[in-house]
This record gives C-alpha cells, structure tokens and sequence, in this order.
C-alpha cells in the first residue's frame, strides 16, 4: 500500500529543506545599496552639534561607516574589535549614533574608548532608512568615489574584521591609488 | 532557593514523564495490567511537578529577582503586576516552559476527564503524550534553561519587550498554546488507536471532544493574536500573512478539517485513516510552527529568539516525533479502512469536499510559508512571499469552501435528494445576490470583491438560518424543542454563522475602510465619513515604566459629541523602544482609530494617522462565534452519555485487551 506512505515521504523532503535552512541566515540579505553612490545625509556632530557632516566630506578617501547606539548589546560586544580595527590606521571609522541620546553616547564613548574619526547624530533615525539600516550594529565600508562596497550586518568580531572587512578595505585602497 | 526548586521540580517531572511515557505502553504491549495502571497516577504527578516548577519561575517574576537570568533580561522593578506574571512567557525560556505546562495541563485533564475509555486505550494516549512531554522538557532542560542565575547581580531588569505589555497579549499566548498543544490529544489518541489497531465509532467519539476543545481555544488565541495586532501595532492592520501567523493558522485549518472528518467517523464510521493523519498533520503542524518560530528559520516580527543549537534540537524532535508517527501510519492504516458506502448527494460527499479544499488551502500557505526556505536552500535567491500571494490564491478556495458549506449543513447523512433543497436553496442564492447587490450600495462603492463577499457572507448566514429550520421542521419552535436539540448542532450552527460574519467583516473593512495620514495642527479639523477629527493638541504625560507624548483627538458627528480619543507616543525607560498607543473609538458597525505619529517642526504640528474602519469588529465577533461553537460542541450530552455506557460495558469485562 504506497499511498500510505506518501505522507511519510513527503516529511522526509521538508525534514531536508528545514535541516539546509538552518544552516542559513535569513537575516543575511543582500544590501541593494552595495555599488550605487552612499545615501546623502546632512547630519549634526555628537557634542558639538553646530558641526555637521554629509558622505560627501569623505569623498577621496576609502572610509567605514558603523551604526551603533547605546541601548545595542551587540554594539557594546563589538566596541573593543572597533577599537582595534580604529589603532591599525586602515581607514577612518564614522560613527553614526542611531536613534540615540547625546549624552548616554557621550558618556559611553568616553568610559568604553572612542575609535570613531567623527560621529553624526541620527536622533529619529530618518538618515537610517536611506541607508536600508534595520538594526544596530551594521558597518559599511564605502569607497574613495562615494559608492557603498560592503555592507557587513551585526557585531564585528576579529575574525569577521580580519576575513572580510580588511581585504575590501585594502583591496579599495589599492583601486584609489591606480 | 526557590529558582532551584523550580528547576529540581523540572528535572523530577522528566524523569516522572519518562517512566510514563515508557511503562505504560510497554505494559499494554506486553500484557501487564500493573504497568498499564502506572499511566494516570504518573501524569498525574508530571503535571503537578511541571506546575510546582513554572509557579517558581512565577515567584522570581514576581519578587524581582534579578539572580535569575531570565527574570533580569525580561522584567524590572517598574513593571506593572499583571505584565510581571505575563512577563513570565514573555521570552523565549518562560514561553517554552509554558508549553510544558500547557501540555502538562492537558495529560491531565485527559487523566482525570477519560473515565469512559478503555485503560488500555487512556494508557497509550497518556504514554504518547509523556513522550512528547520528555522531547519537550529535554528541550527545555537543555537548551533553554529559564532558572539559569547570573553573578553578579544586576541591580535592574532589562525590562519586557514593550510590544508585549499589553493586556491582549498577555492573554493571547497561553490561549494559543492551548488551541496548539490541545492537538497533541487527537495526535495521541490517534497514535494509540494505530498502535491498537482499534479505529471504530467510539474512538472517534472520545476524540472529538478533545478535539473541539484544542479547535476552540486555538480560533479564540488567533482572534486575539489578530486584535491585539490592530490596537497595538499601530498601523491598522489585523492580519499580515507572517509566518508566525502562518504557523498558528495552519494547525488552525487541518483542525477544521479534523473537526469535521470526526463528525463523519462519529457518525457513520467513515474517513477512519483520514482522521488519523488528519490528527497526525495537525499537531505536526503545530510543532512545525514551534520550529519555524524558534529556530530562526524564517524571519518574522516575532522571531524573538534565533539559535541554531535550539533549531537543530527541535528539528531532531520534530524527525522523531512526526517521521515515527508516519511511518506508523504507513504500516498500520492499510489495515483500518473499512469505509461504509455513501452517495454523491450526502453529508459525508459535503465533508469530504470540505476536507479537500481545506487540506489545499493548507497546503498553499505551506507553500507560501516555505518557498523563501526552499529557494535558499536551493541556492536559488532570496525573496519573502507576501499578502498579494496569499491573497490571490485564497479568494479562489474560499467562495466554493463557501458555497459547499451553506449546502454542507443542510444535506443528511448517507444519502439526500437535492430536489428536496434545490428550491430553497434558490431562494436562498436569491436573497444573497440581493444582498450582494445591496450592501455595497448602503456602503457607497461597488467592487467585485464587495459584492461576491456580502453574496457570500449572506449565503452562509441564510443557509445557516435554514438549517435550524429545517431541525425545527416537524416539532414546531420551542424552547423546550430548542434544549432537545444536541448542543454540537448548535455549536456547528453559531460556528458556520461566525464563518458568515467574518467573511463580512473582511469584505467591508478591507474595502471601505478609509486611512489618512495627516499632519495636523492644534484646532485643526478633518472630516472622514461624516466624523469630524479635531486635534487638540499633545501633552506630556508619565506612566509607570514610560514617558509619554498624548495627542488629543476629539470626534463629533454632526452635532453629537461621539469620542475624546487619546493616542499616545510611548518611550519605554530601560528599553527605550517607541512605541504607538493607538486610540480607538470601538463600534458595531465602524471603529475610529487615530494615531499619533512623530512631531513635526517647531510650530506643534504633528503627523496623525486617522482610519475610518467600517465593519471591522465583525472579524473578531466572527472568530469568537466560532470558538463558543467550539465550546458547545464540548458540552454535548452524547459524550458525557456515551462515556457512562463504555464505563458500564468496561466494568463487565475488566482489561479485555491486557489479557487478550
């Protein structure tokens, strides 16, 4: 009787499709923002907000951008491989503090170690939607012409920095100086 | 210390729900009456350790005791009572252990209320249902421990998820996980009857029960699930096709579907191998919908905990569980059907009919579910299905599910003439265009979509109407004729019409309804179907654990004052997660819903959503129908009688089957 066992089988091909998903990141989705020009933003400066900063100051050079905030666990995990990352001098970090108080991000920088170059204030988290950010942390790395290159989602850790971030990052600053 | 029994108490009810899972079943197996008799008393006790345990998880909650990792990650000092004891299922840990409670809960109420079933049979439903007790507490114990401490202490809590404070939610999970885990009764009835090889009338009797208790409690979770979403989430909406949703709505439709094949095997000894993978696909769906939501398989709004360690261990849980059972089905089934004859004109061929088309509606939003996985899995892309999918695909299965089930419940058993109904029926059909034409007329729009849902809202109603009827034909109505008739008929009655009234509530809310996004200034009016919108500006305001900004909203209706509306702008303090605290003039035939949005500029202006929502209560009143259908099925006298009559036969031939 095989009809009886259809149901059976039918199981033992989802069991399959279940057992690969696992191994998947669903959260993992390709950035549609990776080689079109970085998203403009005009944005305050986190303790001095006379100053502001837009992508297009960093132009020239081959800089990261790491969205972050002080009620993220995962960007209080990731804070000392940016700090790392920051003393080995391969580009400069831009923070941007998403949804965010001034002066929570303030303190935090100066009790955990600052490793941003500047940080901009995104308070309502407006500048963030055109960056397709949907959660801290993220980092991207954008090129010496203005274009997004890399989108890297959730906490950086040393592996991560060593095997993707700073081959993009050499890789890029070796395509600028042709 | 009181963490510590709890987690004791948890490691005890494994081991208990072991031996019960075990000795029972080996006894009925081998012939030993004393093994056979270990099942009520140890699940029984199981219950009784699982609920000592989740008490003290309870206390932690309740004391603030921060030692223990779960509480400090899920509670905080400010949190209100009540959000402190629903806090308890808030995450993921409390929300698994209160799937073994549910569980738990249900054994033994099978343990106590089954007076009537044979002890073999109860033996082997109580030792399949400790078996999934055992998968679930190792899971529990394993991976997910809620009693873990943590040193040092923290002085303060993490706070629960905003998003779950609130009164709708803090209902709606345990309800749910009644509908899902009640299902693990008709799995465990339907196992032991494969394993005894015994599938006739009065074990479907004694199933159907159960099952329409598990169908009930899981409409009423998902209606709430649905309310709460409306109020809370701030945008309106009441369902969006998530995949969460997807999982609670699947069990949801194999239910239906076993509800009524039940009634055919009840009946008329008919479907017997349908039921039983019927009952099989519903609780195996109920666990897929576990998996899918606690493994991070699939995104959602819901996925709140994602480990791969956990999906690996419920994957393993779900292989052994549903593959073991089919594979049981596979080598047992041939050997049950036996099916008595019907007509083409008959209930059975209306049931059957149903069961089809429910069977392929399932099947579409698995697939819908499913189809991002499978495509990743097969290195195909990525992409999410949405509501045009669903929504596409379901109006096509929905109008004949409709159709057949206004005839469905006016057809008799075995064999019917549909001469003896065509003419009502026609007048029926009749009234319903009418009204099809009718209602989107009082609306002020025709759509195809509007005048095919009132068509068929009014179908199922009226069909529904005559049913009664024709049970009142001869005797005339009474309420004496009234309390003759069984309680399931009038279950099955106020369910169909809760199916009627849904399907209103859906047409005309989704093709009426009227949302404006607006930025408004104090004293500024807007105008939606004759409501006047005034905004009256926004205070500050602080509540327990939040500070928040209150837009005041005030609605008149010509000269009549209708509402003062309140929507607030929440901050939660620890999380600090804004949330939107819609306000919501509720009423029969509209809802008036305004949110409040984020300021704009110096000048007090502030975005404001404003919806216009005609008929939307009728979705809920629908659900909630079907559920107290549900319910009235339960209290049927056939089943306490029916109990009592296998009580008195059992009591003159003791353990007919241990001896055998």
């Amino acid at each position: 009787m095989i009809r009886f066992a259809i149901p059976v089988a039918l199981f033992a091909v989802l069991v399959g499709f279940l057992f690969v998903g696992l191994n998947l990141d669903p959260r993992e989705v390709p950035s549609p923002f990776i080689g079109k020009p970085a998203p403009a933003f005009d944005l305050p400066l986190l303790g001095d907000n006379e100053k502001r900063l837009t992508p297009e100051d960093m132009k020239g050079q081959v800089w990261l951008m790491n969205v972050w905030a002080t009620w993220c666990p995962g960007c209080r995990q990731e804070h000392d491989t940016l700090l790392r990352l920051d003393q080995r001098n391969l580009a400069p970090i831009v923070g941007f503090d998403y949804k965010d108080e001034s002066d929570k991000a303030l303190s935090w920088l100066q009790t955990l170690g600052n490793p941003y170059q500047v940080v901009v204030e995104d308070v309502d988290g407006r500048a963030a939607i055109d960056w397709g950010v949907y959660g801290a942390p993220e980092t991207f790395i954008i090129d010496a012409e203005g274009i997004v290159q890399y989108k890297h989602i959730g906490p950086l850790t040393d592996a991560s920095v060593a095997n993707d971030l700073v081959p993009v990052i050499e890789r890029l600053k070796a395509e600028a100086s042709l | 210390m009181i963490p510590e029994i709890g987690h004791f108490a948890l490691v005890l009810a494994l081991c208990v729900s072991f031996v019960s899972a075990v000795v029972p079943l080996w006894g009925s197996l081998s012939g030993r009456a004393a093994w056979v008799s270990l099942a009520q008393p140890s699940a029984q006790i199981q219950a009784l350790l699982v609920a000592i345990s989740y008490g003290c998880l309870t206390y932690s909650f309740l004391v603030h005791d921060f030692s223990v990792l779960y509480v400090a990650n899920t509670s905080n000092t400010e949190l209100p009572l009540i959000y402190r004891i629903s806090g308890v299922w808030g995450a993921h840990e409390g929300s698994l252990l209160l799937w073994a409670l549910t569980l738990s809960t249900w054994t033994f109420a099978v343990s106590v209320f089954s007076r009537g079933v044979p002890t073999v049979m109860l033996a082997r439903v109580l030792s399949v249902m400790a078996f999934i007790s055992v998968g679930f507490l190792l899971f529990v114990l394993l991976t997910s421990n809620p009693f873990e401490r943590i040193f040092p202490v923290p002085l303060e809590g993490r706070d629960l998820n905003p998003l779950l404070q609130d009164f709708g939610l803090a209902i709606h999970p345990p309800m749910l996980y009644m509908g899902y885990v009640g299902f693990a009764v008709a799995f465990s009835f339907a196992i032991a009857a494969l394993i005894g090889g015994r599938l006739d009338m009065a074990w479907a009797r004694w199933m159907r029960p159960w099952t329409a208790l598990a169908w009930a409690f899981l409409t009423i979770g998902i209606g709430l699930g649905s309310w709460w979403a409306y109020y809370e989430l701030g945008w309106g909406g009441w369902w969006f096709w998530d995949p969460v949703e997807n999982a609670s709505l699947m069990p949801w439709i194999i239910g239906t579907a076993l509800m009524h094949s039940l009634a055919a095997s009840e009946k008329r000894g008919v479907f017997k191998a349908w039921t039983v993978l019927l009952a099989v696909f519903a609780f195996s769906l109920s666990l897929l919908g576990t998996f899918l939501v606690r493994s991070g398989v699939l995104t959602s709004v819901h996925a709140f905990a994602s480990d791969p360690e956990r999906g690996v261990f419920i994957l393993g849980f779900l292989v052994a569980t549903i593959g073991c059972s089919l594979l049981l089905y596979a080598w047992r089934a041939p050997r049950l059907t036996r099916s008595g004859s019907f007509s083409l004109v008959s209930r059975e061929s209306g049931i059957l009919l149903n069961n089809v088309l429910l069977v392929v509606l399932c099947a579409t939003v698995l697939l819908g579910t499913l189809y991002p996985l499978v495509l990743d899995s097969l290195n195909l892309g990525k992409l999410s299905v949405g509501p045009p999918y669903f929504n596409t695909v379901l109006i096509p299965l929905g109008v004949p599910m409709a159709i057949a089930m206004g005839i469905g419940s006016v057809l008799r058993w075995k064999r019917d003439q549909l001469g003896r109904l065509v003419k009502t029926l026609a007048v029926i059909a009749i009234c319903s265009l009418l009204a099809g034409a009718i209602v989107p007329w009082m609306m002020g729009g025709y759509y195809w979509g509007a005048v095919l849902g009132s068509a068929l809202g009014a179908w199922v109603l009226l069909t529904t109407a005559h049913a009664v009827q024709l049970r009142f034909k001869n005797k005339g109505f009474s309420l004496a004729a009234a309390r003759q008739v069984p309680a399931s008929f009038w279950g099955m009655c106020l369910a169909h019409a809760g199916i009627g009234v849904f399907i209103i509530g859906v047409t005309l809310t989704s093709h009426y309804n009227v949302e404006k996004d607006l930025r408004m200034v104090p004293g500024e009016v807007f105008e939606v179907s004759g409501y006047r919108f005034e905004f009256r500006g926004v205070t500050e305001v602080a509540g327990p654990n939040y500070d928040a900004s209150r837009g005041v909203v005030n609605v008149t209706y010509g000269d009549r004052q209708v509402a003062e509306l309140h929507s607030e702008k929440r901050r939660y303090r620890v999380q600090t997660m804004p949330m939107t605290e819609a306000a919501i003039d509720p009423g029969l035939f509209r809802d008036l819903y305004v949110a409040l949005g984020e300021p704009l500029g110096d000048s007090g202006a502030w975005a404001v959503r404003i919806y216009y929502k005609p008929f939307v209560r009728w979705i809920w009143l629908g659900c909630l129908m079907m559920g107290i259908g549900g319910f009235l099925t339960v209290m049927d006298r056939r089943y306490k009688l029916a109990s009592q009559r296998v009580l008195r036969a059992e009591a003159a031939r003791p353990n007919e089957e241990v001896t055998a």
